[in-house]
């Protein structure tokens, strides 16, 4: 056998070979005692006009599937993108203060494992008096809160994991506190925080759905929803393969951005 | 008033109840110009010292003073080059470099910086490899840039804390010899770190062993009255050469043979009975071996 064939093996029949495995249990389900389960093909009629013409707009939740992953991922952007502003700093003080790390620690530790289905109806409060808004806000809030912890607990190991060679580089040249900050710091960090950012970006994303099917906006996670409601079973099928798709290429895009920043 | 002075100086590590000394009674001058190494054993508190020199931490007792003021923090006046490089890895050689310079001569234009920085890492040889990161360069030349980052913030003195030890025989004896040329090149003060005492007394004017510690002090001064340029060829057929370097050895080796500590402590022998191996096994009885407690009866026969 030659070389480029093996490569081939690899990276395309074996997870080809998974796939087809996956769908013929599928299959032998939805014939056999689940039957209420669409069968592969039947999902495939039936989403057809949603997937062909992915960017369509029928109706407030009647929309191709890309046009409904961007609504989600707009949002996950927004949220995503106030965990990290909030998330970075605040790791950062508690990588560098133990003051700070031992009063907060504890309360961090304990919001961490809260589920995003317990935060949202809190966002919901929160933001009642915005009126029209209060949803998204809701969503938002949901998002940066959940999505927060892999970002400041990487970032503040990252900080303590610092070697004390830079520091004393820093010291040794006399850096002010500011330089210290964003010419050794940082960037001896930023392994650590890409890391962590990779992780905030999964649980957004995973966020996001739930956060979605609970207020009903549209997206992934709200067609999901409608269609459960309406007995469309075959787009619950389509929208958990879009969602899976989606996570799968923004987890691989974050490890590329990683990737470059990793260095020798 | 000597140009770096250290006057009785001692430094612990650990709390105050368990503290181990480290140094005791460091007395050291050095005079602007002079080179001098300090040759010790490992963890003998070498690196403990040079970090009081270039204020990394600070005294228990006694003063350090350089140019009659009293060291209390790090400072652009002192260059150090570490032992492992501590070269900032996303940065490359000529940006390491540039933020010495940029911290040293911060009203200066940007041409200047980097015209200044350029020559230092010419001046160690790197003028090629400056857009280099330090992962993509070697033991020696990361050794370099760190040299050229030090020399570059122009300092009173320059202090290496054992630069070469962590590099092949062979770049060690090149960078020897860079070291020699670019401090006669530069006449700058030097204090050396060193755990090989051929390399103080090849590139010092004076060399001091260090005890071995806890409790480690600065033994007597040795002058190496060796005309420079010094010839590595030769230098080893040098009688004043072998005698310099007699004399740190042996006062190396007695001072670590009166530290020896002598230590009380209950011998237990082993409980088992020497048995003749030269006897045939009796078949059918494994060997085993015979406890001396479990001896309750010995049959003497008397005849």
């Amino acid at each position: 056998m030659n070389e480029p064939f093996v490569k081939k093996i690899d990276w395309l029949i074996l997870p080809l070979i998974g796939i087809a495995f996956v769908l013929a249990i599928w299959a032998v389900s939805s014939s056999t005692w689940a039957k209420e389960l669409p069968s592969p093909l039947k999902t495939w009629q039936t989403s057809k006009p949603y997937i062909l013409e992915p960017f369509a707009k029928r109706g407030e939740m009647d929309q191709g599937i890309l046009r409904f992953t961007w609504y989600s991922l707009t949002l996950v952007a927004k949220g995503y993108t106030l965990a990290l502003l909030i998330g970075t700093p605040i790791g950062f003080l508690l990588g560098l203060s133990k003051g700070f790390s031992k009063t907060f620690d504890p309360i961090i530790q304990v919001l961490r494992p809260v589920s995003p289905l317990a935060w949202l109806p809190l966002g919901l409060v929160l933001f009642l008096s915005f009126g029209k808004q209060a949803s998204e806000l809701g969503a938002l809030f949901t998002i940066a809160i959940c999505a927060m912890w892999p970002t400041v607990l990487n970032t503040a190991v990252g900080v303590r994991a610092v070697p004390q060679d830079y520091l004393n580089v820093a010291r040794v040249l006399k850096l002010s506190r500011g330089k210290t900050l964003f010419k050794v710091l940082v960037p001896a960090t930023l392994p650590y925080m890409f890391a962590g950012f990779r992780l905030s970006l999964g649980i957004a994303w995973l966020v996001i759905v739930a956060a979605e099917m609970l207020t009903g906006r549209p997206g992934v996670g709200g067609f999901l929803w409608q269609e459960y409601n309406a007995l469309i079973y075959e787009h619950i099928i389509l929208c958990i393969i879009t969602i899976g798709v989606v996570g799968f290429i923004l987890d691989r895009a974050m490890s590329l951005a990683e990737r470059r920043f990793k260095m020798a | 008033m000597s140009f770096l002075a250290l006057k009785n100086v001692t430094k612990a590590y650990g709390s105050a109840k368990g503290a181990v000394p480290i140094l005791e009674d460091i007395n050291l001058e050095v005079e602007r110009g002079e080179f001098v190494a300090i040759v010790g054993y490992s963890g003998a508190g070498k690196t403990t010292l040079i970090s009081l020199i270039a204020g990394l931490i600070q005294p228990d007792t006694g003063t350090i003073t350089l140019n009659d003021l009293e060291i209390t923090a790090p400072g652009p006046d002192r260059g150090i080059v570490f032992q492992n490089y501590s070269l900032l890895p996303w940065l490359n050689a000529f940006e390491n470099v540039l933020l010495a310079v940029t911290q040293a001569f911060p009203n200066w234009s940007t041409a200047k910086k980097e015209q200044h920085t350029q020559k230092y890492l010419e001046l160690v040889n790197l003028g090629a490899a400056k857009d280099k990161r330090p992962g993509e360069l070697s033991g020696g030349m990361r050794q370099r840039v760190s040299l050229a980052r030090a020399l570059a913030m122009d300092p009173q003195i320059l202090l290496l804390d054992e630069p070469l030890s962590a590099l092949d025989a062979l770049t060690r004896a090149t960078l020897q010899d860079e070291i020699s040329r670019i401090r006669q090149e530069t006449n700058k003060t030097v204090v050396l770190i060193t755990n090989d005492p051929d390399e103080g007394i090849y590139l010092a004017d004076r060399i001091i062993p260090l005890t071995s510690g806890p409790r480690a002090t600065l033994g007597p001064s040795f002058e190496i009255p060796i005309a420079r340029p010094r010839d590595r060829k030769t230098i080893n057929h040098d009688l004043r050469f072998r005698r310099v370097r007699r004399d740190v050895a042996e006062f190396l080796l007695q001072s670590r043979s009166t530290q020896h500590t002598s230590v009380t402590k209950k011998l237990v022998l082993p409980d088992i009975e020497p048995e003749d191996l030269s006897l045939p096994r009796t078949p059918g009885r494994r060997r085993i071996p015979i406890r001396r407690s479990e001896i309750k009866r010995e049959t003497i026969e008397v005849e």
